[in-house]
């Protein structure tokens, strides 16, 4: 099952009140995306971490019906 | 950590090994691309590691999610330590962080 990119946009906002977030869809099929999160939540994280955090968001979806995220974390600071 | 056999098959790989590369197929025959992908930028580094391939086992596949708190598939794990999937690991490969990870933890390389 496919997810569309404005319902993972949301569910990273419900998880990650602050976050900036841009989302491509790679392929335009609704199934491989890449998403850019950028949050102040990030800071004194590892990636590992952030990555996780963002994972926590999609409430499982990730690795699920959500097959294909390329996932980029960043700190507004460390732009 | 516990009684569970595919967490202790975890657990012995990554200590026996410097880098541990669970991935979909083998480094020589990946079944994914994103395990592909990170199996080249091990292979293109020249480091010696073992592949542990999850489609061989579902308790390994399943495992390892719990085990690294990560939901996909491949992870690598560098002394014992989880580095991060493929996102995390193209990134440090192409700014050359990977090369600097190996060569401060000391990992062997291929012959």
């Amino acid at each position: 099952m496919a997810m569309d990119a404005a319902e993972i946009e949301q569910l990273i906002k419900d998880g990650i009140p602050d976050a900036k977030i841009t989302i491509e869809d790679l392929r335009g099929d609704g199934d491989h995306y890449a998403a850019y999160v950028e949050s102040t939540a990030f800071e004194g994280k590892s990636r590992v971490q952030q990555h996780q955090m963002v994972y926590q968001a999609l409430q499982g979806r990730m690795g699920g019906e959500l097959h294909a995220l390329a996932l980029q974390t960043s700190t507004p600071e460390a732009k | 950590m516990s009684d569970n056999p595919a967490t202790s098959r975890i657990q012995s790989e990554i200590d026996e090994n410097d880098v541990v590369l669970f991935m979909k197929g083998s480094p020589m025959f990946p079944q994914c691309g994103f395990s592909a992908a990170v199996a080249h930028a091990l292979t293109t580094l020249q480091v010696k590691f073992k592949g542990v391939d999850v489609l061989e086992d579902a308790e390994i596949r399943q495992g390892i999610k719990d085990f690294s708190n990560w939901p996909t598939i491949p992870q690598l794990y560098v002394k014992g330590e989880f580095v991060g999937g493929c996102d995390i690991v193209r990134e440090m490969f192409e700014s050359g962080e990977l090369q600097q990870e190996f060569d401060k933890k000391g990992v062997e390389y291929a012959a």
